[in-house]
Formats: C-alpha cells, structure tokens, sequence
C-alpha cells in the first residue's frame, strides 16, 4: 500500500485583518483575516516549519527524499529542498528536488513522491510545499492571498491515507502569472480566468477522477477543493453534487488566505485531520492544467503522535499591528535599514559551520555529558577534546533564562530586537538568540520557548538562515 | 608566579577632554593625552623606549600601531598594539608595566585612546564578535541587560524597584561627573529623570547607559628604584588581574548571568599581589567599569566590595559616594566621564592617580588621604576583566 504516512502544516503567526487593509486603500474588505509571514519568514523557512510538524513520532533515517514546491522560492537558481533537508536533519544519502513555476507545484511533488515510492526507488519521501505570493497593493488578490505551508510524508508503510487514484489535465492559458522579473501576480480578465480556466478545469479533473475510478460525488467522504474565493468554491462543490456542510472541507480563505502552491497541500492537511478511518479525501489543484487525487483513510490515522497541523498553527495567531508593517515586512515599503552589522558572512565559514547554524546540533561530551552549542570541540567543563556525539536542539523546548528588549538593534519597521537567553529543559544546553513573533510586554523569565528557523538577514549576497526562539505556540491534537 | 607590588612605577599621566569631540581626530586625541603626560612626567618623545597601545574600533583593523608612529613621531621603538575591547588601553599598560618589570626597559608609555564618533553611528553598532549568523542582532545596552534581568529575578527584587536601585549608581556618577572638567557629561539628575527617561534595552534606560564618547589617556611607566628621578610623588603598582570568560558566555552552561567570574577571577589576583584580603575596607577608591549602572551594581558584588546579593544596601547607605566609605568612580565614570574603549581603563588610572596624589583638578571631589586606588574595566557582550591596584607610598 502507498499513501500518505504523515501531515504537518505551517501557518505564520502574524494575520492582518482584511478591513484593515481595506481601509488604507478607502475600499471594501473581503472580511477575515489573511496570514502575513513575518519579516524573517520566507518560503524556505515556512517550509522547515511544516517539515517539522509533519516528522513528529518519524524516524528521520527512513526517508530518502525531500521535494520542496513553491512559486516563490528564495533562489532562482540553487535549490531549496538540500537547504530544508540539512536544516530538519535527514541525512545526506537522499533525493532533493525542487518543484516550481505553477500553483500546482505543490501537488506536482506530492504526485512524484507518490510515484517515486510507487515504483520503488524509494520507501519514504517527504514533500513540501510553500508559498509566500505578493499581489498588487489595493487588489482583491492583496487581501485574498496568504502565506503558510504544509508537509506530507509519503511511504509503503503505516500509511495513514491510501492513493487510490489521480487524473490530470494540462491547459494552456494566460490566465494567472508572473514573468521573471515580475514583483506581483498578473491576471488577465476575471470573469474569463473563472469561468473558461478555474472553474471549467477543476471541474473536468474532479468529473474525470470520479469517472476514473466509478465512484460517485456522494461517497466522497472529504472535498479538499481550493478555490480563489468561498463563492467559486461553492458553486464547484454544489454542480458537482457535493454537499457544502457534510463533504466539504474549509478552503481555508477566510482566515489564512490562498497560500498559492501550498494551499491543496493545506487543505488535504485540515482534511486528515477530521477524517477517520475508512473515509475517502478527493483533494483538486489547478494551474495550468488541473488534477486530482483520491485517498482513503486507513486504521493508521489514530496512531498519529500530537502535531500542530492546521488547527493548532490557525488559533495561535497574533495580528498584525498595521498594514504598513505589512507592506514593510514584504520590501514593499522600504524600511531604512539597521545599523550595518560589523561581521562580514561568508559562504565557507556557513557551509563549514552547518551543523550548528542549520541542523541546529550542539555537542553532548561523552565524558561529563555537558552539551554546549554551537558544537564545542573542547568541552565547557571537563575541557575533553573532541569526545563528542552531536545531539539535535532545534526539537527542544526551553525556558527564558534571561532576556532583553532592545530598541536599537533592529531595523526602522521593527526596531525591537528580543535578545533571550534559552536554556534547553532536557540537556540544560544554553542558546543565544533572537525571539521573534512574540508580543514583548509578555516575556518573563522562565516562559516556555520553542525554537524556530528564520532568516537572519541578507549579508554576501546570499540568505543568512538561523534559529530563534519564539513563545511556545500551544495550539495541536 | 611573582607579584608585580611596588616594582614598577607611574610618573607621568595625561588625559585628553572627553566627549564628542567633532574637532578633533585619533590623532589629536592622542597627542592631547600624551603631552601632557610628557610634561607631568618631565620627559619628552626622544625618552620613549616602547610604547603599549590600546584602540578598538577607529578604523576597525588594519592600522598595527601607527596612531604612535604617525601622530607622536614615536618612529624606531617597538609599538605594540593591543585589542581586547573595552579593557584594550587597560590590558596595554599592564602590558607596559611588565614590560618594565622585565627590566628591558627603563621608560614606557602606554596610550589608550579611541575615536568613536566618526562612524556616524551612535553607540556601538549591532552584531560584533562571534559569529555574522549565530551572532544574535545586539547592541551593547541589549547584552547588559540580560543580566539586569537576571539580577532582579535570582533576588526578587521588582523590575520598578531594581531600576530604582541602580538608578542612584546613575545620580551618583552624574553628580561626579559635573564635578569633572574633562568629563563628557557635567548634568547633575534626580530618580525622576532616571525613571522617566526613555527605554533603551529594557530595562535600563537612557540614564543606565554610559557616554559613547572619545578620548584619550595615557600614562609614562618607569621601574620603582628610578622613578623619583621624575618624580617626587611617584604612583606605585601593587598588583594586577586580567581574565577572560568564552568568546560569548551566553552559550556556557550554567552561566548565572548575576556575576562573571572574569571579574571574581581578575580581582582577586590583583588583591593576592597587592596583599589585600579584606577589599571593602583595604581600598580607599575605586574606578570601576559602568558601562551600565547594573555593571556597576554587579561589580560592587564580584570584586568584593558588597556581600553577595547585597550590593543594594550599599547603594542605598550612600557607601559609594564621594563622602562613603569606599568612593567610586569620583570623576564621574564611564557613565558621565564617557567610554572610549580602549582610553577608559588608563583615564581610570588617571584619576586613581590624580586622586592619590592628592592633586584633582576639582578639589571639590578629592578624597581624603587615599592610599591605595583600583582600577577596573569589563570588555565583551561580557566576558573579559582587567583590574590593576595603584598606591602612593611603598610597602
């Protein structure tokens, strides 16, 4: 049996509500919230953020594969899949690939880690998708869109949802993009890109799937339908006989937004989430084609280990203090920067150093078990050279040891910097870092901690990519 | 081991004007400090055998030990330049006092000097030491008040009340430093102003936070047995300590972020040379490192002047104040008197000087008949302690 093995999701903590937007521009508000990533999130750390969700209670040795899908990836050339991979700590004897260029990237990776285990080339592949998308200011799509990724493990075994089936479709149309050097999604007329792109495709590849396998709408037990908004999303469901209360699952609109090529992935997570053995999930996608995929829900399910998923990342949020924090937070606004930070990076030292700076690895002294990070050759205690074994932190929880607020550190649209002392509750292992997605007035010493993986800033050119903490976010089941 | 007490001697001593000193260069600042140590001393360039510099920042790296070379003309002697943060000029002249220990030399200078305000940024600027990545976005006030923090916790003292507390270390050096012609500051404030003032790095505010200023010191160093040839009130060295924490004692295990053992360790083997066993009542005056007024609070602990935990009684008895019973930083600190690196730790030991040679320039904040003065600098994101004993008679 091939299938999903295992979900997780990533939604940032930041929402900005939609009359807030709508009232800078002097125009009408679609209502809700949308998701906004904060200024150290991107697609590449939203992804680690869903990669971790999705490994709680895995083995990390039994995957053989990572592939990240986005439409905003970092790096136009220089995959993202190794940069997750090494960060959520797989090893190295792995297949990373990277899927992009269309919102159906996300289900793309999720059809080729299918096939990948499918044909035997691998047991266990991990597929993520991530997106970050920019819409023009004022736009519909400015308070349509949101950020947030999901993760899915795909494997031959303790699958806890079966692929029983896909179809897809390709379609050639200038209906949604964005060239290279474009900044903001481009569309051409909407009543067109609804009704002869979206609509009509979706529909043909949920009909076709249905026709495939002989099955009819009303033993689906789960729609995962993502749709451009609620009305669209209704009149899919309804022409195809679904039933809106009972089959259909939330396409997470109203208060997360679509997140592009990681919405399917999104949806199919809060899908599983509800679903119970036995139940069937027809999941659709569309860009430039559509396609979807049919899963049954095995026994397994209720072995899933506590994760966050949808639910918990969606009633963990913080709003968003202002829509020119938004605006800021994107580089749509420019915010003068910080003071110049007086260290140069440099891509030997962070490639040499990536065990610390992204696998997040401290060294455990097998002489006095003292654990220091970064990874310390010559113990802080017992001073033993290079008697070491390398323990992963960025799964530990810490407590505030001692902090500080800092009003100078930061940058003009954020100049609160957070410096926090952590001490790690299981190895006492002390870690020096920034907080981030925190309200300040909040901290004490000895609040609960979780670790998180940010982008730094952006020095030699290049993403700088590191870890810190931010306040225990307790949603999950 | 052997201890440095009363083999080397301080003969001549100079002291540039601190503060925001638009008009002047590193090299300006240099020769202000340095002639008049010249002329305290009675010596002139051509009597200079080594010199021992302490600079940080201005520029960055780069420039060995050509601020003496270039500006003071000090061609054909060995220049050797010595970075260690905030504790730079200090670690220099007791490199210097080594220097003439070894008997190599009969006539040293040492200089700290340091010109911050040509960055165009105030303060220290962020992200410096370690790591570009690891390396948290930090200033100096950020990193301080870590321990503030801390401090208040471990001793259950209110945040309000603890800012209180070291908010009268602020009023004290204020109301010393105006009564200091070269300090950077001359503002006499009261516990209104330092609770009203603006947040910086919570929780110290503006007041907690010490000058970001330039300047200069700089010090001539003889052996003991040729020192009254100078002089006729030559300033002895009875001992000295420096001692350096990790790079970051952030990441060390178990760190308790309400003392540094660099401090503990560095003072008392300064007392050990000195023969001091009982600092609190053996050391008449004390300059001491208060980049922050909580440094200086931490201080009174770890370099024993205060029992553990109990440095707020002292604070609140007035123990500290000029008329106490252990006066510090009389000329206003780094606080009011200002902090250019690698100048403070040789300007402290001006003042020790001055002080114990009976000779301020405002009589107004002399001490009594001093015997025997500390100096103390603290370097780092903290980590890094140098502290030397000076006293105006032999034995």
């Amino acid at each position: 049996m091939i299938g999903i093995t295992s979900y997780g999701a990533y939604i940032p903590t930041f929402r900005l509500s939609r009359d807030m937007i709508a009232k800078a521009w002097g125009r009408g508000s679609l209502g809700g919230e949308r998701a906004v990533a904060n200024n150290d999130e991107d697609s590449t750390t939203m992804a680690v953020g869903a990669v971790f969700d999705c490994l709680q209670g895995q083995n990390r040795r039994d995957i053989q594969g990572l592939f990240f899908a986005s439409t905003t990836a970092p790096y136009s050339e220089k995959q993202i899949s190794p940069i997750v991979a090494k960060t959520v700590d797989l090893g190295n004897e792995i297949l990373t690939y990277d899927f992009a260029n269309g919102l159906r990237a996300g289900t793309s990776a999720l059809r080729a880690a299918i096939d990948t285990v499918g044909n035997g080339s691998a047991t266990n592949i991990l597929s993520v998708a991530a997106d970050c998308r920019l819409a023009y200011p004022q736009s519909d799509a400015e308070q349509a869109f949101g950020d947030g990724a999901a993760a899915l493990m795909v494997g031959n075994s303790k699958v806890i949802a079966s692929f029983e089936g896909h179809y897809a479709l390709a379609n050639e149309m200038m209906d949604v993009w964005r060239k290279t050097e474009d900044t903001f999604v481009q569309t051409w007329e909407g009543r067109w890109v609804l009704g002869e792109g979206y609509s009509k495709l979706i529909t043909k590849a949920i009909s076709g799937l249905l026709n495939k396998k002989g099955i009819d709408p009303k033993s689906v037990s789960w729609l995962a339908l993502p749709a451009p908004n609620l009305r669209s999303h209704r009149q899919i469901a309804q022409s195809l006989g679904f039933d809106m209360k009972t089959q259909a699952v939330d396409p997470l609109l109203a208060n997360i937004g679509d997140c592009g090529a990681a919405h399917p992935l999104m949806i199919l997570v809060s899908a599983l989430e509800r679903a119970k053995s036995g139940d069937t999930i027809l999941l659709a996608s569309y860009g430039d084609g559509a396609e979807a995929f049919l899963f049954k829900v095995t026994d397994e399910i209720v072995q899933m280990k506590k994760r966050r998923g949808i639910e918990g990342y969606l009633n963990t949020g913080i709003p968003l203090a202002t829509y020119e924090k938004y605006l800021s937070y994107r580089n749509l606004l420019e915010s003068k920067p910080g003071e110049p930070f007086r260290l140069l990076p440099s891509a030997t030292s962070y490639w040499r150093d990536q065990n610390s700076i992204l696998s997040f690895h401290g060294s455990k002294c097998r002489n006095c078990g003292t654990v220091g990070f970064p990874i310390q050759r010559v113990c802080y205690t017992c001073l033993a050279k290079d008697d070491f074994d390398e323990i992963r932190l960025s799964d530990k929880l810490g407590q505030v040891f001692t902090y500080s607020i800092d009003n100078l550190a930061g940058r003009s649209d954020d100049p609160v910097v957070v410096q926090t002392m952590v001490e790690t509750e299981e190895d006492k292992a002390r870690v020096y870092c920034m907080m981030t997605d925190c309200r300040p007035e909040e901290i004490r010493v000895g609040m609960p901690v979780e670790f998180t993986f940010r982008k730094i800033y952006e020095g030699a050119g290049f993403h700088n990519y590191f870890w810190k903490c931010r306040p225990l976010r307790r949603g999950g089941k | 081991m052997q201890s440095i007490k009363d083999r080397v001697a301080i003969v001549g001593m100079g002291c540039s004007k601190f503060g925001e000193r638009w008009d002047a260069g590193l090299n300006d600042l240099a020769i202000e400090a340095v002639y008049e140590a010249y002329q305290d001393a009675g010596v002139g360039p051509k009597d200079i055998q080594a010199c021992y510099l302490g600079t940080v920042s201005a520029p960055l790296t780069g420039i060995a030990g050509t601020v003496a070379s270039e500006a003071l003309k000090l061609r054909d002697i060995p220049v050797i330049r010595n970075e260690n943060w905030c504790a730079s000029g200090h670690i220099a002249m007791i490199e210097a006092f080594m220097a003439v220990a070894s008997g190599i030399y009969d006539v040293v200078l040492a200089l700290g000097v340091e010109k911050l305000k040509d960055t165009g940024f105030p303060g220290l600027g962020t992200g410096r030491g370690m790591h570009p990545v690891i390396e948290a976005r930090r200033t100096s006030p950020g990193s301080f008040a870590l321990l503030a923090t801390r401090y208040f916790h471990t001793y259950g003292i209110d945040p309000q009340k603890g800012k209180e507390i070291i908010g009268k270390i602020a009023i004290k050096n204020h109301h010393n430093g105006a009564l200091s012609p070269k300090a950077h500051f001359h503002n006499e404030i009261t516990l209104e102003n330092v609770m009203k003032a603006p947040i910086v790095a919570w929780p110290l505010g503006l007041y907690d936070c010490c000058g970001n200023s330039d300047g200069a010191a700089a010090a001539i160093i003889t052996r003991t047995d040729i020192a009254k040839r100078f002089r006729s009130d030559p300033i002895y060295i009875k001992g000295f300590g420096v001692a350096m924490d990790s790079m970051i004692p952030h990441f060390r295990p178990e760190f308790g972020w309400t003392s540094f053992d660099a401090m503990v360790k560095s003072s008392r083997k300064a007392y050990e040379q000195a023969g001091i066993s009982n600092p609190r009542e053996e050391i008449d005056i004390a300059e001491v490192h208060d980049c922050f007024s909580i440094t200086e609070l931490a201080i009174y602990e770890d370099l024993g002047f205060s029992p553990r935990g109990r440095a707020s009684e002292d604070i609140e008895s007035g123990f500290f104040t000029l008329e106490g019973g252990l006066p510090v930083n009389t000329d206003g600190g780094l606080k009011c008197f200002g902090h250019p690196m690698g100048a403070s730790g040789i300007r402290m030991t001006y003042e020790i000087y001055k002080q114990l040679q009976q000779k301020v320039d405002n009589p107004k904040r002399q001490v009594k008949n001093p015997r025997r003065g500390l100096s103390h600098t603290f370097g780092g994101p903290p980590q890094l302690s140098a502290v030397a004993i000076l006293g105006n008679e032999k034995g």
